[in-house]
């Protein structure tokens, strides 16, 4: 069985008027299905790219990215929708619910471009909300439901596919502790279930949930270890 | 994919809902269009539908023969002013041109005309008995003459409506009542099924008929017996009528003897000449609505453009969150293709509904006869289906082009 996510070398390039701007510089990683990373970095160290790159919303520039061994980098933008569709969910930090539209269509959207039958999207919605402990409140509305619901309206939107990988960019930055908390644990008990979670954070005890912790740095990687929470680590 | 089209449907409309007050002044383009089209397509077919019915009144598939006008030392009489046709002529025309069901002749003066005490001037018409048949008169009363009267000049009449109403009292019967024309007696035998107004505007019921040799010999004191005022012949089919009037003028300018540089003394008129000028108005008519709706519904569909546009705009993290979950470039361009032909199909019905409400108002009020035909109501839904198609491409193709992370990161 070959990695879920290999990097080899990756560049990524913009050009920013006439200044052009290189947020990753030929990294290179690996990350094994199952696996809790939390990514971390100052603002600019082009962990938000990488977070792109990884998810098929970007493409490198160069290097290879081959996620769960195929090359990503040849495929056109409907394929890479195939692809997010089934094997990708994403948690923003922003949440990235869709205004006026009741929990339970908010979740059931991937499965609505899957082009599944209406029933069964509403069966496996309602589900996915029960599970991040939503049951009851399917016909909320995002305004309706506060910032920490809201998130786990947004993981139940990612899980319903069955991901293999679920990124999540600052999933709790807009929330308080006690969200936070909540949010972190169910990640965790995801990722339990054999989910590979990325985390993108800038907060030390969010990261301390992974269990391996990478650190960008001007576009390249400055650390790569494992915390204390990884199997086999001695508890402190 | 039924799935997908039927959830973005709902999705449009649950759109729409929320920003009621936009739809509808987005829609309001395509409503007053469509329903302006409706509603003058309702009355310009209620208007021809009338014409049609006064026209078919001359009779069906009908050509009319006059004769040409009188050159004296180059100066040029009236039409029908010579006396070039003669009922040898008819004769000749029935006999010669099989494609002609029926000829008929007719001559015509305006006479005093007595019964009792009371009296009215109105035209006489010495008639072929055929000239019934071929103008498609019936009686309300009574029956036509016969060749029997014509052959024997008898002094038998057929009156009209309108001679009817100012000739006799109310309830009295025409038919068996002898009145004088020009002082000679004839007895009515039978009143016409009133026409009423012709194309032209002319009181068709304001008529009388008598046998043709009758008028000649006893009425209007003819000089030259046998000239008639106008020839009359019907073919079976309307498409023969080309062919009958060629044959026509073949068969007159032989008897005539006219050389190949001589102009025809004769004039050849079908039904169809005369209902091109008819035809000419409705097509006048037809360009106007068609300009309208052009207009209206270029102005509504940019509308509908600029709205959508706006919306995309309004909207683009939502694309950007629908790309991120699976959304193919199809799917946005679906998307928004839908919301527009939802907005103006919405639009388009609204005005079909306005438009036959403004017709069936034009009926009540003005009394014009209006006609909305299923024809009308099916282009109208297809014709704002396919502005929304139009208008929305651009949006959404501008929609489904977004990049998702620059869409995701847009505030």
């Amino acid at each position: 069985m070959s990695s879920l996510i290999q990097c080899d070398s990756i560049w990524k390039r913009y050009r920013v008027g006439d200044v052009e701007v290189n947020a990753l510089r030929g990294l290179s990683l690996t990350i094994e299905h199952g696996e809790f990373v939390a990514v971390m970095g100052a603002s600019g160290s082009g962990k938000s790219t990488l977070l792109n790159i990884l998810g098929c919303l970007d493409q490198p520039t160069d290097g290879q990215y081959r996620l769960d061994g195929i090359d990503v980098g040849k495929l056109g933008f409907d394929q890479l929708a195939d692809i997010r569709n089934r094997q990708i969910g994403f948690v923003f930090q922003n949440f990235n619910l869709i205004p006026r539209t009741s929990a339970l269509e908010n979740a059931q959207l991937p499965l609505f471009y899957r082009g599944l039958p209406l029933n069964e999207q509403r069966g496996k919605a309602a589900a996915a909300l029960k599970r991040v402990g939503l049951g009851g409140r399917e016909h909320h509305f995002p305004t309706q439901l506060s910032g920490g619901q809201q998130q786990r309206v947004a993981i139940a939107r990612a899980l319903i596919t069955a991901p293999s990988l679920l990124l999540a960019d600052e999933p709790t930055g807009n929330l308080d502790t006690e969200s936070s908390r909540e949010i972190m644990t169910i990640l965790d008990g995801l990722n339990r279930e054999g989910i590979t979670v990325i985390l993108v954070t800038h907060e030390a005890d969010i990261a301390a949930y992974a269990h391996r912790e990478i650190l960008l740095k001007d576009g390249q990687l400055l650390s790569d270890r494992a915390t204390r929470r990884a199997p086999g680590a001695v508890e402190v | 994919m039924p799935a997908f089209v039927w959830m973005t449907v709902l999705t449009a409309l649950r759109i729409l809902r929320r920003n009621r007050l936009r739809a509808g002044l987005t829609m309001l383009g395509i409503v007053i269009g469509v329903g302006a089209v409706i509603a003058m397509v309702g009355i310009g077919e209620g208007a021809k539908r009338a014409v049609q019915a006064q026209i078919s009144t001359m009779g069906t598939n009908v050509i009319i023969i006059w004769p040409g006008a009188t050159t004296v030392s180059g100066v040029r009489g009236s039409q029908g002013g010579a006396v070039t046709l003669t009922v040898a002529d008819a004769l000749d025309l029935k006999k010669k041109i099989p494609l002609l069901a029926e000829t008929g002749w007719a001559k015509r003066d305006v006479m005093q005309i007595v019964n009792g005490n009371r009296n009215w001037n109105g035209p006489i018409s010495g008639i072929s008995p055929s000239y019934l048949t071929i103008r498609d008169w019936s009686f309300s009363s009574g029956g036509p003459f016969t060749q029997m009267d014509l052959d024997s000049a008898a002094r038998v009449a057929l009156v009209g409506q309108t001679i009817v109403d100012n000739l006799f009292d109310e309830g009295e019967e025409p038919v068996g009542v002898v009145i004088r024309i020009k002082n000679v007696p004839f007895r009515v035998v039978g009143v016409l099924t009133p026409k009423g107004q012709s194309a032209q505007g002319s009181d068709q019921d304001d008529v009388i008929f008598i046998p043709f040799t009758t008028a000649e010999r006893k009425v209007f004191g003819t000089l030259f017996l046998g000239s008639v005022g106008a020839m009359f012949a019907s073919t079976d089919r309307a498409e023969d009528l080309p062919e009958a009037v060629e044959q026509i003028r073949d068969v007159l300018r032989a008897r005539h003897r006219l050389q190949s540089e001589q102009n025809d003394d004769f004039t050849v008129k079908t039904q169809v000449d005369i209902g091109i000028v008819q035809e000419g108005t409705s097509q006048t008519l037809t360009i106007m609505l068609f300009s309208i709706a052009s207009v209206s519904l270029l102005v509504g569909g940019i509308g509908i453009m600029n709205i959508l546009l706006v919306s995309v705009t309004e909207r683009t993290r939502e694309i950007g969150v629908r790309m991120a979950v699976g959304a193919k470039r199809g799917h946005v361009l679906m998307q928004f293709l839908i919301e527009a032909m939802t907005l103006s199909l919405l639009g388009g019905m609204l005005g079909i509904v306005l438009g036959v409400i403004g017709a069936k108002l034009t009926t009540v009020v003005a009394g014009w006869p209006t006609i909305i035909s299923t024809d009308v109501i099916f282009v109208a839904f297809v014709f704002s289906l396919a502005v929304g198609l139009f208008f929305g491409l651009y949006p959404a193709q501008k929609a489904s082009r977004l990049n998702p992370i620059e869409a995701l990161r847009y505030e």
